[in-house]
């Protein structure tokens, strides 16, 4: 029944994140984006886009038709993985503004 | 905001900073605590684990009126492969005895409790207000640019307990950014279950609780493990792996939070469980096999921001807690000497030295690196283990002098004598 445990990245098993983000409370900060992607050029030419499947709230998202990385930055939980897991470096990062983002309860 | 000016202002009210702050103010020192969140807690993630002792050299009997959830009666770990489980643990009367070794904590509650605790000591706490950037004048730092309106602060010293993105130290010229093998991703869910339902699974009572670390299969054999912690009447669940082999990977963190809550063993302990709060964070890895640069002239930099975790003994909020101590009393020696400089702040890394912290990080500097010289060991060992115990039990009719032979053999198939000594040794000499 379980014979083999490994599945491609793709593989949707158990409860999809976008459903566990209901759980957990954000104050968006509707000015302006905390995440903002350097140069989309280099998205276009990076062949995993690995920003995509590691972060953990899938925050980050390649769009085919448009060539372009789309940033859901209002979900984010600002770990920081993709600032350091981004091969060029191509994501500027900053704390949301004070007061918003991601609010803990248990934490 | 806030007009007046401030001996020492500390970044960040997670443990480092707020067991800074707390030192700072009971010795009478105008300490201001700037947090980013809307309550000290409210962006704080940890696995669970909070030990009583070293908090005690801050905080006395703390562990009395802190939000605790359960004290730790009992530890294990599980070496998983897809099926099976090679189980280790060891449970004591006495660990369920007050004054107690360990509890299990929520960081969003706990580190709120902690940070009134400086307040009432007088500290003044600023949330909703994030550090930009050092001020600097003549080589010393002199306080600290908040993105507020009018929002630069004039302090004597800063200390620096801004968390794992430390972005200051950054900015201060201490370090560069930290690559993906320096660091573990770890995703965390907190599940409903009650209190009767996780006594019963657990074998637990009275108020007490038991911790699971899982190897193996837990994290896809990949650096890191899975983790089930016990709170009052809910479950700490969540696993961390090393970033880089997360990213080589191509999976998802949640895919391997998935997978690991469904596996075999794990599944019947969560069984009915309510999902009630998703959660990430990176965790700094990999200890000091130098004491990496920690201060500058005015400025000291603790806890994880200083990269202060122990990941092979979970242990990171006591580093926290004691280096905001100790860097709260070089703040001290310095505002009565007036002395802000080098040398002074040196005096912040001669106290690690004389602690535990600096022996225990520079120890697991080399069980880390003799672990990511090593990608094996958690899925080779794991299947051994398994293999064996699992041929060692099923009965068949085979004589038991065959068997062992048998596991020896399939044993040195899977790693040839000389990569076995070489692994042994490699752990001896790695070992804390």
């Amino acid at each position: 029944m379980l014979a083999t445990r490994e599945a491609p990245p793709t593989a949707q098993l158990g409860t999809p994140v976008e459903d566990k983000l209901y759980n957990v409370r954000f104050k968006t900060d509707e000015t302006a984006s905390h995440l903002i992607i350097v140069n989309q050029e280099l998205c276009v030419r990076c062949d995993d886009k690995p920003c995509t499947y590691f972060c953990p709230v899938a925050v980050y998202k390649w769009e085919p038709g448009v060539q372009r990385i789309t940033v859901g930055y209002e979900k984010c939980v600002e770990c920081g993985a993709c600032r350091i897991g981004c091969p060029p470096h191509n994501i500027a990062w900053r704390y949301p503004r004070g007061g918003f983002g991601c609010q803990y309860k248990n934490g | 905001m806030v007009a007046e000016k401030f001996d020492v202002v500390v970044v960040g009210a997670g443990l480092a900073g707020t067991a800074a702050a707390y030192t700072l103010a009971k010795a009478g020192v105008k300490t201001l605590l700037v947090e980013r969140g809307d309550y000290p807690g409210s962006k704080n993630v940890m696995g669970g684990v909070i030990y009583r002792q070293p908090l005690e050299k801050i905080l006395p009997g703390w562990w009395r009126e802190a939000p605790i959830e359960r004290p730790v009666a009992e530890e294990s770990i599980w070496i998983l492969t897809e099926d099976s489980a090679v189980k280790v643990g060891y449970r004591s009367e006495r660990f369920a005895e007050e004054p107690y070794n360990a509890f299990t904590v929520l960081r969003a509650k706990f580190d709120k409790w902690f940070a009134d605790k400086a307040v009432e000591a007088g500290a003044v706490l600023v949330t909703e207000t994030v550090v930009e950037d050092v001020l600097r004048h003549n080589g010393q730092i002199v306080g600290v640019r908040t993105n507020r309106p009018d929002g630069d602060i004039a302090a004597h010293v800063v200390i620096a307990a801004d968390g794992v993105n430390s972005l200051l130290s950054q900015k201060v010229g201490l370090h560069g950014e930290l690559p993906p093998d320096r660091v573990a991703l770890a995703v965390k869910e907190i599940i409903q279950l009650g209190t009767q339902k996780i006594d019963e699974r657990f074998t637990l009572e009275n108020g007490e609780g038991a911790t699971i670390e899982l190897f193996g299969d837990a994290t896809l054999g990949m650096l890191g493990y899975g983790f089930i912690y016990t709170n009052k009447d809910t479950l700490s669940v969540g696993l961390g792996v090393l970033l880089s082999q997360l990213i080589a990977r191509k999976v998802t963190p949640n895919y391997l939070l998935e997978r690991f809550k469904a596996h075999p063993m794990v599944r019947r302990l969560l069984a009915d469980g309510e999902q009630k709060e998703y959660m990430a964070h990176l965790i700094p890895e990999g200890g000091w096999p130098q004491i990496p640069p920690l201060y500058a002239p005015g400025y000291l930099v603790v806890g994880d921001a200083a990269g202060m975790v122990n990941g092979a003994f979970r242990e990171g909020s006591n580093y926290a807690a004691i280096s905001g101590k100790l860097a709260a009393l070089t703040a001290i020696e310095a505002l009565e000497r007036g002395d802000f400089g080098r040398a002074m702040m040196a005096r912040y890394v001669e106290r690690l030295q004389e602690s535990f912290i600096a022996d225990d990080l520079a120890g697991y500097s080399r069980l880390s690196r003799f672990a990511h010289q090593n990608p094996h060991l958690l899925t080779a060992y794991p299947r051994l283990l398994c293999d064996a115990a699992h041929a060692l039990l099923t009965v068949d009719g085979t004589p038991k002098r065959l068997k062992f032979a048998e596991i020896v053999r399939k044993a040195l198939r899977q790693r040839p004598p000389l990569a076995l000594a070489r692994d042994v040794a490699g752990a001896l000499r790695a070992r804390p």
